[in-house]
């Protein structure tokens, strides 16, 4: 267990690094100067060189680099070009909203999915499994910004029982909750619709192996054993796609924050890129990169924990 | 007791609005950068200047009182209100006017409107209530240029840090800005001028125009001074709980034309590409029907505007003949398009079109802003694009060589440099009319409309301003009926 883990650890390093050298060059040979941006049509050009060398974009490539990694260890992500204030502060504040929507999504998201696909399972070749295979079907194909659209004309706009977006902070739990509620749902539905078929398909496949048959050989029921042999054993696909998903969820969400308003991660890296800050784009894409590659390694983990097979070294 | 009195009637009322911006400002220091939403937050709220604009583009004194001008017209003498602090309680005296200039005069000032100071030789305190500034040569607009949000007066002991906790000696000072979701600002109740009505105001950030138009729906946001969905006005102004407010703006559209570069460095096809494009149709396909034909480079709701729309009416065959005439066979173009809002995208692929009709063919591109000021505007790597010159009064750019369109002709210049010096109104007027036409009748650019300013408001706010004669959201005359 201890050599598997090692291993995956490496790998994870190797991969945030490589990733740190592509955001950095790849934003470097991008077009724009963000000081140009900043001063506008009317400003001189000794004003623009003025800027630049108070943002710090004087000093040579690597020395640039190798400052920014040496930043980040520390947590020090340097000081945004346009909102003048360190990097950490804005993700700090964005990922209380990115990271509990993301949650939130994926909550429900499972809670809707697995007792779907599982009825689904159960009833197979019915015409309750042939409905609900339908109902996801057109989840899957919905946009969710379009679903996110709906939801506010009905919700906000017709009924009036929440505001149509905006995020009102922390201080009170239960409004946060209420104004991520709308964008959870559009968020969810849509992964719950995927998650749905995988599980659906997966516990199928369980359903035929000969364990479950001397389950009920046993005497179990066809509930019993589906609760109690083939649940578990159907989760590992359904554990990646959640892995998939969360990520998703993470990164993906710059529309619907943009729908609703939301001060998210999503919504900072895409002004950010329009306004050139590169030191916001390059660190939030950073790590957006690191939470994807540590899920990934957590889901890895867990597959073992779920499936001790996996944690035998191939032979 | 009587404050008590007072206040019972303004129970009924509102004292506080959600007002919607599109853009959030990148920072909050009008000195240091041009982005409108700066101004659209703090202008005349936070910050003042010794003048300010009114709502209908007047110069009006400020934390200035009064000025006297020299018999030379090199020293202006300004005499302040008394009284007056900034929000941490310092004083405001004239050593903060001079403070505040020489910072943007100088040599690593990052103000973005650097230009507006250069004909100040030297700010200096006479005493605590008199500023005096000398001037390098005569300069009849000097009150013009400091009523801009980027020659507002700054504290020495805040300047480096109202870039994000803004401190000015407005009527509202400022309490919370959450990132990428709202600013608030509140009453200043030590202001020394005529109070705020409102006690409160949040700027919320929102740029998507679906969200914009559910937004206001769902009666979270109580206006958009600029409503960045005209596709959605009218169905809003239709609902009793709000009015749309049509005013006009500094914004010149126009499609400028790279003078240096072959074949537009030819003024019949220049003339030609002003013919072919119908700004009618323009405003009605791109804008809704929002804006107002333009000639030149000038507002047309200012007292000196001549309208030249004339000069360059819509006339394909006229277009065509001038081709001819020119003899530059088939053209292609490069057409960049800056990003939302709207008009450039839109306004670009109907004029690719209108163009195409007389034979030019065009090929758009699509810029990110970023992109667009350094390819087109510093680097003048462009044939056309379609943009918006929203600072007010900026004739002035057409007297520059290097700028991106390059004209910058002599006797454009010579107009420019006799308006400074000049300070007799009629005189002013003469010369600003002289320099739009020549500006039109030389074809630098094709001048297609005046941006509108389209707001949208719940029909019970009074006091905001219908036109745009600076980017500025002005609060201190809003209240709630």
């Amino acid at each position: 267990m201890a050599v598997f883990v090692l291993k995956r650890l490496a790998s994870l390093l190797a991969s945030l690094l490589f990733a740190s050298l592509a955001i950095f060059l790849v934003l470097e040979v991008l077009p724009g100067d963000p000081a140009a941006f900043m001063l506008g049509l009317n400003a001189a050009p000794d004003t623009v060189a003025a800027l630049r060398e108070q943002l710090g974009l004087t000093a040579p490539l690597p020395q640039r680099y190798f400052g920014w990694l040496a930043g980040m260890t520390v947590g020090d992500f340097g000081i945004s070009y346009t909102y003048r204030v360190p990097v950490s502060d804005l993700i700090g504040a964005r990922v209380q909203v990115s990271v509990p929507l993301a949650a939130y999504a994926l909550t429900l998201s499972t809670l809707i999915a697995i007792p779907v696909g599982a009825i689904a399972a159960s009833a197979r070749n019915t015409p309750l499994d042939a409905g609900i295979m339908g109902m996801t079907q057109l989840g899957v194909a919905l946009p969710n910004f379009w679903f996110a659209m709906l939801l506010v004309l009905v919700f906000s706009v017709g009924l009036r029982w929440f505001s149509a977006g905006g995020f009102p902070g922390w201080d009170d739990p239960f409004a946060a909750m209420r104004a991520l509620t709308l964008p959870a749902v559009a968020l969810a539905l849509p992964q719950a619709a995927i998650l749905a078929r995988v599980m659906r398909s997966s516990l199928l496949d369980t359903l035929d192996q000969e364990y479950m048959r001397t389950a009920r050989a046993k005497g179990l029921s066809q509930g019993q054993a589906l609760r109690r042999h083939a649940l578990r054993n159907a989760l590992i696909p359904v554990l990646t796609i959640m892995g998939l998903q969360f990520s998703f969820l993470l990164a993906g969400a710059i529309i619907i924050e943009n729908v609703f308003f939301l001060p998210g991660l999503g919504r900072l890296v895409f002004q950010a890129i329009s306004a050139r800050d590169l030191v916001v784009v390059r660190s939030v894409v950073m790590l957006l990169v690191f939470a994807v590659v540590t899920v990934n390694f957590l889901v890895d983990f867990t597959y073992a924990l779920v499936d001790p097979r996996l944690r035998r070294p191939v032979s | 007791m009587l404050a008590a009195l007072w206040a019972i009637p303004a129970l009924a009322q509102r004292t506080d609005i959600v007002v919607g911006l599109v853009l959030e400002p990148p920072h909050l220091d009008p000195t240091a950068g041009a982005a409108a939403a700066i101004d659209e937050v703090g202008y005349a709220n936070i910050f003042e200047g010794l003048t300010r604009f009114g709502p209908d583009g007047a110069i009006l004194p400020a934390l200035a009182r009064s000025w006297d001008i020299s018999e030379d017209g090199l020293t202006y003498t300004f005499h302040l209100h008394e009284g007056v602090s900034f929000h941490d309680g310092t004083p405001f005296t004239a050593n903060d006017v001079a403070f505040s200039f020489t910072r943007a005069m100088a040599e690593d000032s990052v103000n973005a409107q650097k230009g507006l100071f250069e004909p100040i030789a030297s700010v200096e305190a006479a005493d605590d209530l008199t500023a005096v500034v000398t001037l390098d040569y005569p300069y009849g607009n000097l009150p013009f240029n400091l009523a801009w949000g980027d020659a507002v007066i700054v504290s020495s002991q805040t300047a480096q840090t109202n870039t994000t906790s803004p401190v000015g000696t407005g009527p509202f000072r400022f309490v919370r800005w959450t990132q990428g979701d709202s600013i608030v600002i509140e009453r200043n109740p030590d202001y020394w001028g005529e109070p705020a009505r409102l006690e409160r105001a949040t700027f919320r950030f929102i740029d998507d125009p679906s969200a914009a138009f559910a937004a206001m729906m769902a009666e979270d946001v109580d206006t958009f001074p600029i409503y960045p969905a005209p596709e959605t006005l009218a169905i809003l102004d239709a609902d009793p709980r709000f009015v749309a407010v049509i005013g006009s703006t500094e914004g010149e559209t126009i499609l400028a034309m790279n003078n240096r570069r072959a074949p537009l460095d030819n003024i019949l096809v220049r003339q030609a590409i002003t013919h072919a494009i119908d700004r009618q149709a323009l405003i009605e396909g791109a804008m809704f029907g929002y804006g107002t034909p333009i000639g030149t480079h000038f507002a047309p709701h200012h007292p000196a505007y001549v309208d030249l729309t004339g000069l360059s009416a819509y006339d394909p065959d006229r277009s065509r003949a001038l081709l001819e005439e020119a003899g530059v066979g088939p053209i292609t173009l490069a057409l960049a398009l800056p990003p939302p809002p709207t008009y450039a995208r839109r306004g670009g692929e109907l004029i690719a079109a209108q163009l195409r009709a007389v034979g030019i063919d065009t090929r758009i591109v699509n810029m990110e802003w970023s992109q667009w000021l350094e390819q087109v505007f510093s680097g003048k790597d462009f044939d056309l694009t379609v943009i918006s010159h929203t600072e007010p009064m900026d004739i002035e750019i057409y007297g520059r060589e290097d700028y991106y369109f390059g004209y910058g002709a002599p006797q454009f210049q010579a107009i420019m440099e006799e308006l400074n010096l000049s300070v007799d109104p009629d005189r002013r007027t003469e010369l600003l009319q002289a320099a739009q036409r020549d500006i039109a009748e030389n074809y630098v650019n094709a001048y297609l409309f005046q941006l509108a300013k389209t707001a949208i408001q719940h029909v019970d706010i009074e006091g905001l301003w219908a036109n745009a004669p600076t980017q500025a959201t002005d609060l201190t005359a809003v209240y709630w009926r």
